[in-house]
């Protein structure tokens, strides 16, 4: 009897070695097992450039490197072409260029630290430098000594991906924007310590006593610096303020600026007459505290602008051009690259598996399978031939293909699906924010009740009127108030952030919170996506491993989705590397392969295909029996005899489940909206216990769909993850895209789910009812306080320092709450 | 108390210093990364790598 050995994890990507695989890598003096050929290539590699010291530092496990296929090397080179480049490198001279990477399949600290060694090693680079807060890289290189595309293939050996990406102007504006904030910060802090330590001398010297000359010094000093600071850290207030009263509007920023400037003219004038009080470190201090809680809320913006443009980068949009020569034939042989923008009606383009179908067109030559998902939401490819219309932007997977286009720009079908977003988006219920309507008609009341305070003690008291003015508008302070809001979904973003939700907008979790109906796209978002091989019939004794090796020699040189879970299988459950031969390979396009491996004629595909070459026929009781008949199937066989049938399927995400019973637990309502055919749908929905399925839904049927269901009274929470889902995301309430979904989707959400752990989407409803709870009672407070404030402000018995400690306390008080969301559940 | 003449313009000009250093500090991109420099400093220890990109830069020379 074999002994049972505990499965190990893999050393590089932590994923179970199976049993009966044997490949190690010798790292740090220990022999150590890996899970699969594509960790081992990895491992080596980062040994041999003596960085093995990479598996000391690391904290956590790295991601199972993807399998390198000639076709992706071939779009790498297309990142040389000129033409491409032009659009991301910046040519510091002729030969020395620089690129910005996003780099992905980062998860700690040391993987910084390789990829920076790994670049900076490279002859040829110049410099290298990762910023880790964003996983950006800026890399200089001498282009006569290497390559864009050797560059970016090195990264791919020690196991990330880098893309090229253009930091285009939003992005170097948002920097700029937050480098300005983050100088008037610090200006307004370091400037206003200096005022708090004069005024905290002369309300001591008020007590105590204190000679006039010092007094009137301190005053001069104090104006000297808080003019720079008025003048520039406290702009934003006073130019936010002037676009509100421009457009009729009264915001946040008008009491602030009124408070501000009263606070400074009043203080500026009792300075220049030598008598009376100054209010000098009000003005600094309430400046200091708005900026730094603005900065805070900004900063969680940002961080989901930089995700999402790092779901932006995709492949170079170029596309294979044959030429025509005079009577309009094109030769195959006759390329050029250009890029897609160039593209014009007419145009032949050749599309080699792999590549994205650069616009609409129609096939002149060849047969493949073409993935449509983004169309369709189905993974599975679709087989055309000539005379078949072929979508811009979906893939091929198969053999080459030469396509004639005839539609680009504004008339393709990716351009409409872009039009229906659009104007799912104007369309939009919004869901008026408590606090924006509550906090506007606050300080329309303010400002009332400030303007009545003025009137009314210029003529009690005119000497005092400025400061029970002034302290009014500051005891009030929105400031407690706009802080409420902010402070809660700035500490919940980061909660989230780790979960890996991230919000792209501030209402998102509001009206999270509020959801009644939690709609779910099947593909990609209950399922992983992309299908794997679920379950092998065997017909004869042979093992498994035996079928599994001669199914992927025939398959080896496919693109197609069940050839490449064929052979992923194949590398998992053996552990010889030896190559077995076909010959007279030949491939039908969307129906299978056959091919002779040691004298035996082999044939692989569909049950149709087999059973057309096949003497013996697919047993239909057999797949019954089996309970796959369902599901995609591909079957192994001689001329003679059937060996094994293979069915694959979308696996279900794991996680799945247990998400649909807790939102039930909360009484909301699921429902499935599928492109996919109802079979699957009701399949799927079965498993993870949906009741309400739509199947064979376009994506206009989609918005439809749950418009109709917000038209009685339902607030959608849609979650999908392709462009197909990407209008009805525009459409429903709140959205939430999948981070691994495709860039459109993703760009329009009102969140994105990074980590594909599904379940967190119920964490994430979670924490956005407890920020909604917390915001609520931040509002409370504020408004409480300002009750008892006010009328004590308005009467005169507060000065504006004591003013000044009330808000600023109060405001402290926001933000500690808000601060408890960071604790709640992980 | 008539030091204060001198202490406070004293002060003042500290303060002037500060704000420099910290304006040239956000323009030459110090709080770019803020996490960056903490984990690079334990891992650039590794003399290993260090020499091998010394060489490669006197190779230019």
């Amino acid at each position: 009897m074999k002994q049972e050995q505990p499965i190990k994890p893999c050393f590089h990507c932590g994923l179970p070695v199976a049993k009966q695989l044997d490949i190690h890598v010798n790292i740090n003096g220990k022999s150590e097992a890996m899970c699969c050929y594509g960790c081992q290539a990895v491992a080596q590699s980062i040994v041999n450039s003596g960085m093995e010291d990479f598996y000391k530092f690391r904290t956590e496990p790295s991601l199972r490197p993807e399998e390198i296929v000639p076709e992706f090397l071939h779009q790498l080179k297309a990142y040389d072409n000129p033409q491409v480049q032009k659009h991301f490198v910046s040519d510091g001279s002729e030969q020395v260029r620089e690129v910005s990477l996003i780099l992905e399949g980062i998860v700690c600290a040391a993987c910084i630290w390789l990829n920076e060694q790994h670049l900076n090693a490279l002859p040829g680079v110049i410099s290298a430098n990762i910023n880790y807060s964003n996983n950006r890289a800026r890399v200089r290189w001498d282009n006569n000594r290497i390559t864009l595309s050797e560059i970016l293939e090195s990264i791919t050996r020690i196991g990330y991906l880098a893309h090229p990406y253009n930091p285009d102007r939003q992005q170097a504006l948002i920097e700029k924007e937050k480098k300005q904030q983050l100088r008037r910060i610090g200006i307004a802090g370091v400037l206003g310590m200096q005022i708090m330590i004069l005024a905290v001398a002369m309300y001591t010297g008020e007590w105590w006593g204190m000679e006039e000359g010092f007094k009137q010094m301190f005053r001069w000093v104090s104006l000297a610096v808080t003019t720079p600071l008025l003048l520039f850290a406290s702009t934003p207030f006073f130019s936010a303020a002037l676009r509100d009263l421009k457009n009729k509007r009264v915001g946040m920023d008008v009491p602030v600026a009124l408070g501000i400037g009263i606070a400074f003219t009043a203080s500026l004038m009792h300075t220049i007459q030598g008598s009376g009080e100054v209010y000098f470190d009000s003005v600094a201090m309430f400046t200091f505290f708005l900026l730094s809680a603005r900065y805070f809320e900004s900063g969680a913006r940002k961080r989901t602008a930089e995700a999402t443009e790092a779901l932006l980068s995709l492949q170079p949009a170029i596309a294979t051009k044959l030429i025509v020569d005079d009577n309009g034939v094109y030769d195959q042989q006759n390329q050029t690259c250009i890029s897609v923008a160039e593209l014009g009606i007419g145009d032949y383009v050749l599309v080699r598996p792999g590549e994205h179908i650069p616009a609409d067109g129609r096939i002149v030559e060849g047969t493949s399978g073409i993935n449509e998902s983004l169309i369709t939401g189905e993974s599975l490819p679709v087989t055309k031939t000539i005379g078949d219309e072929t979508v811009g932007g979906s893939t091929n997977t198969e053999n080459p293909l030469v396509i004639k286009i005839d539609k680009i720009g504004d008339d393709t079908v990716l351009a409409s699906i872009h039009r229906l977003l659009d104007e799912a988006q104007n369309r939009k219920p919004a869901i008026a924010k408590i606090a924006d309507r509550i906090a506007s008609k606050f300080v329309s009341i303010i400002l009332l009740l400030a303007s009545g305070v003025a009137i009314y003690w210029y003529q009690v008291d005119p000497e005092h009127w400025v400061a029970i003015t002034v302290a009014t508008l500051v005891v009030t302070c929105p400031c407690a108030l706009s802080l409420a809001t902010p402070a809660a979904l700035t500490a919940a973003s980061g909660q989230l952030a780790k979960l890996g939700l991230l919000p792209n907008s501030a209402t998102a979790l509001e009206t999270l919170s509020k959801a009644s109906d939690f709609v779910f796209d099947k593909t990609g978002t209950l399922t992983q996506g992309n299908i794997h091989m679920v379950k092998a019939v065997l017909l004869d004794d042979s093992p498994i491993e035996h079928h599994l090796q001669i199914a992927a020699a025939l398959e080896a040189s496919s693109e197609h989705p069940v050839a490449k879970s064929l052979i992923q299988a194949a590398n998992e459950t053996t552990n010889s590397g030896e190559q077995i031969k076909v010959s007279q390979l030949d491939n039908k396009a969307g129906s299978g392969v056959n091919g002779i491996i040691d004298g035996t004629h082999w044939h692989l595909g569909n049950i149709n295909y087999i059973n057309q070459l096949c003497e013996q026929g697919v047993p239909v009781s057999l797949l019954e029996k089996n309970q796959i008949n369902e599901m995609t199937l591909v079957a192994l066989a001689t001329d003679k005899k059937i060996f094994a049938i293979f069915a694959f399927d979308d696996e279900l995400r794991a996680e799945a489940p247990a998400l649909i019973q807790q939102l039930k637990q909360q009484n909301k309502i699921i429902t499935l909206m599928t492109g996919d055919h109802e079979a699957n749908a009701l399949r799927i929905a079965k498993i993870v216990g949906i009741e309400n399925v739509y199947a064979d839904m376009k994506p206009a049927d989609k918005l439809a769909q749950v418009q109709k269901m917000q038209q009685s009274g339902a607030i959608v929470a849609m979650t999908g993850d392709g462009i197909n889902d990407a209008p009805v995301l525009a459409g429903a309430d709140v959205s939430i895209a999948m981070g691994s979904g495709t860039q459109l989707a993703a760009a329009h959400a009102d969140l994105i789910l990074l980590s594909n752990h599904v379940e967190h989407l119920y964490t994430g409803y979670q924490i956005s009812r407890q920020t909604l709870k917390i915001i609520k009672q931040n509002l409370t407070w504020a408004f409480g306080y300002n009750l008892l404030a006010v009328p004590a402000a308005a009467t005169g018995h507060v000065d504006p320092w004591m003013a000044a400690i009330g808000m600023s306390a109060s405001s402290l008080f926001v933000v500690l709450n808000a601060l408890r969301l960071t604790k709640t559940t992980k | 108390m008539e030091s204060l003449y001198l202490l406070v313009p004293l002060a003042l000009l500290i303060a002037a210093g500060i704000v420099w250093v910290f304006l040239w500090a956000v323009k030459s991109d110090q709080f770019d990364d803020l996490e960056g420099p903490a984990h690079r400093i334990i891992m650039d220890d590794d003399d290993k790598v260090k020499e091998k990109t010394d060489n490669e830069s006197s190779d230019n020379k």
